[in-house]
């Protein structure tokens, strides 16, 4: 459908104070495949996503949305953060959740219109979670939980899907009911993009991914790039001289400096 | 009538009563202005509090409406009159200014957003203090009724406060109506917000200046000390009731409403008394009224549900220890001992004889001279109950990997809570390797119907 690359990221850095999250990170994701991002705790995989979408702060790095920032292409990408995040006592239920992925093409006094109830309405359906739609959000499985959040994506309309840890903690209904969505998004030739922990499955549910630990490692088809070598690099010795180094620059305010000459 | 008053309470009630019935009797305008005025103060306040609330910011409007006071004073002090309109300048001049001040701290240094609020709040409430000792020991003319701010007076307010009180709270219901959506939607997942697009930072702002501007209207009517309270209890009280949040919104005005208007009104008769505490403490009322008789999580229904679980389950576990003794006599004698039962289930004597006794009523027990059995109504339970317990033991040591001891300790729980449905389904589960006995080789007894089919 689309020929321009879904998301391209250049040399991306992200800092948490001093401490060097993700250096130098850069990347194309091809379209139409589901691609994972694979690697250890602590490894700035969530941190990547959150960068990419702007939600904290990058210090040098560019990333595109078909060829264009993210500001023009807002409607065409759709974020799924961490269910952990959210305060699930909030008072709300299942269908006002995902209505909520209609917000970005609200103004700002307008309420859902039945057209944008229609789309909730499948989104629900597709993750088989209609019958909970007046169901308290507090009442719901972790693995609702999570569908309720796919739902209100879907009900975006993206193209590009970024999902942090989707599979985290799921019942067995849930996992079949996200694989489902992955082949329905494909089947659209949308894109769908998920920090993932399970090693076992990325072969499985996964055409393309991203092994990092600090920086890239490897990225491509997961057929060639799940190499034993590839995760004894992403999984094994910390790179803690390079680390340690990069934080003394942050600190000394080097990279400032240097810009002058 | 008022010849003769022995005491001079009679004279203070009967002056009351007077007012009472001027300020309802509505032809005293100033004090249907002061009706109105705190009607509107509790509906604004509780409903932006409410977002607040959500967004875990309760202490927010607290630390700005202490932070609205040396504002006032400051623009007393210049302007050397009490304009409400300038005093009102003032108010929000300085709220703002602690509200950026709360922002900025934690971004800019290693303050803690905790401790931000606390430092801004006692610094702005202690320059504001200062502030009023001066202009009350200075020879200023109009400075008394500025000590008033602190608790709040009803009667002390003019009818030009209370004009701009109904101006500026029907703004901020109507900009909650109007942006209800956004607003839930920040409130309960901020970084998703951000990403649809959606300018986050400018509703924050307008939320904080909604309740910048509801705490400083409510001023004369609260007092800064108590403001966070109407701004907060309503909604906590309204959380007991509700779920859905314009409910709970509508819930939270009517309380905000409630309470603010009979603290206006005893201040208005009483004209010693403040309002801000009164107010306080009838909103602290019916928020102990909704924690304890809440219909669904008051703590009275709580205690409620679990004693009848706690009966429950005493009266299932006594018609499964009959059956066990039934099944032990090979169904031969259906008359058992008040020492066979609790050989076989220790259970102290009092709570054992009570609950058999009120099954006997209910037609599950047969009771024989001192002896009981299951009647066959009781009996059919019975073996629904132990069929549930054995299905569930077979089910862990097959699937869990547990000894017969603990899937013991396990069933003896779940056994009161399976329903038909989760019992099918457990059958159907292990079908493949059903033994007609449990781990211990006890018989798992078959469906009551099945039963009684071949029996007959």
């Amino acid at each position: 459908m689309n020929n321009t690359v879904p998301l391209k990221v250049d040399q991306l850095s992200i800092r948490y104070h001093h401490k060097p999250i993700l250096t130098d990170v850069s990347f194309a994701i091809p379209a139409g495949q589901t691609v994972a991002i694979i690697g250890p705790n602590g490894a700035g995989k969530s941190s990547l996503l959150k960068g990419i979408m702007g939600l904290t702060p990058i210090i040098q790095g560019q990333v595109e949305f078909f060829g264009k920032p993210l500001s023009e292409k807002r409607l065409t990408t759709a974020y799924v953060p961490q269910r952990e995040e959210i305060d699930w006592d909030f008072p709300i239920d299942v269908m006002d959740v995902v209505l909520m992925g209609r917000h970005g093409q609200l103004k700002f006094w307008q309420r859902p219109r039945q057209a944008d109830r229609e789309l909730a309405r499948a989104a629900l359906q597709d993750l088989g979670m209609w019958e909970f739609r007046e169901r308290q959000i507090a009442q719901l499985s972790g693995g609702q939980q999570q569908r309720v959040f796919l739902a209100r994506a879907l009900a975006q309309q993206a193209s590009l899907y970024l999902m942090d840890e989707p599979f985290a903690g799921v019942d067995v209904a849930t996992e079949k009911a996200i694989i489902e969505l992955f082949k329905q998004l494909k089947a659209k030739g949308n894109t769908v993009v998920c920090v993932h922990h399970d090693l076992n499955t990325v072969r499985e549910y996964f055409d393309y991914v991203l092994l990092i630990n600090s920086r890239l490692i490897a990225a491509g088809p997961s057929t060639e790039v799940l190499t034993q070598e590839n995760l004894n690099k992403t999984y094994g010795g910390r790179l803690s001289l390079l680390n340690d180094l990069t934080e003394q620059m942050y600190r000394s305010r080097l990279d400032n400096a240097h810009q002058d000459d | 009538m008022n010849d003769f008053t022995p005491y001079p309470e009679a004279a203070f009630l009967q002056q009351a009563w007077q007012n009472l019935a001027i300020f309802w009797s509505f032809d005293d305008i100033n004090a249907t202005w002061v009706l109105l005025g705190s009607l509107l103060l509790g509906m604004s306040a509780s409903v932006i509090g409410a977002f607040a609330f959500l967004r875990k910011r309760s202490l927010l409007g607290d630390a700005l409406a202490h932070a609205a006071l040396p504002g006032v004073m400051m623009a007393f002090l210049l302007s050397g009159s009490r304009d409400a309109e300038m005093l009102f300048i003032g108010a929000l001049a300085s709220s703002l200014l602690g509200f950026w001040l709360i922002d900025w701290l934690p971004k800019n240094t290693k303050i803690k957003p905790d401790a931000a609020l606390a430092i801004t709040l006692s610094f702005f409430f202690a320059l504001g203090l200062m502030l009023l000792s001066y202009i009350q020991t200075s020879e200023l003319p109009n400075k008394s009724g500025l000590d008033k701010l602190l608790f709040g007076q009803a009667a002390a307010i003019t009818a030009e406060d209370i004009q701009l009180l109904i101006y500026v709270t029907s703004a901020v219901l109507l900009i909650v109506v109007l942006f209800f959506e956004k607003f839930r939607l920040i409130a309960f997942n901020r970084t998703y917000a951000k990403t649809l697009g959606i300018p986050v930072k400018f509703y924050e702002l307008l939320l904080a200046l909604m309740i910048v501007l509801s705490v400083v209207v409510g001023l004369q009517l609260v007092g800064v000390v108590l403001m966070a309270a109407i701004l907060l209890t309503p909604v906590a009280a309204a959380r007991f009731w509700s779920h859905q949040l314009s409910s709970l919104l509508i819930l939270a005005a009517l309380f905000g409403a409630l309470s603010a208007l009979l603290g206006a009104q005893i201040s208005y008769i009483a004209p010693a008394m403040p309002t801000g505490p009164w107010i306080v403490v009838s909103l602290s009322l019916l928020f102990f009224i909704s924690f304890l008789f809440a219909p669904k999580q008051g703590l009275l229904k709580r205690y409620w549900d679990y004693r009848q679980l706690k009966t429950r389950v005493l009266e299932e576990n006594i018609l499964r220890t009959l059956y066990k003794l039934l099944e032990r006599e090979h169904f031969k004698r259906n008359h058992f001992t008040l020492a066979e039962i609790t050989a076989l289930r220790a259970l102290p004597l009092n709570p054992l004889q009570k609950t058999l006794q009120k099954l006997v009523k209910r037609h599950y027990l047969v009771k024989h001279q001192l002896a009981y059995g299951l009647s066959e109504e009781g009996l059919l339970k019975a073996i629904k109950l132990t069929r549930r317990h054995r299905l569930w033991e077979s089910y862990l040591s097959q699937h869990a990997d547990l000894n017969s001891e603990q899937v013991h300790q396990q069933a003896e729980r779940i056994e009161h809570i399976l329903n038909q449905e989760q019992e099918q389904q457990i059958v159907a589960e292990l079908m493949e390797q059903l033994h007609p006995q449990d781990p211990h080789g006890s018989p798992i007894p078959k469906l009551p119907s099945q039963n009684l089919q071949e029996t007959q």
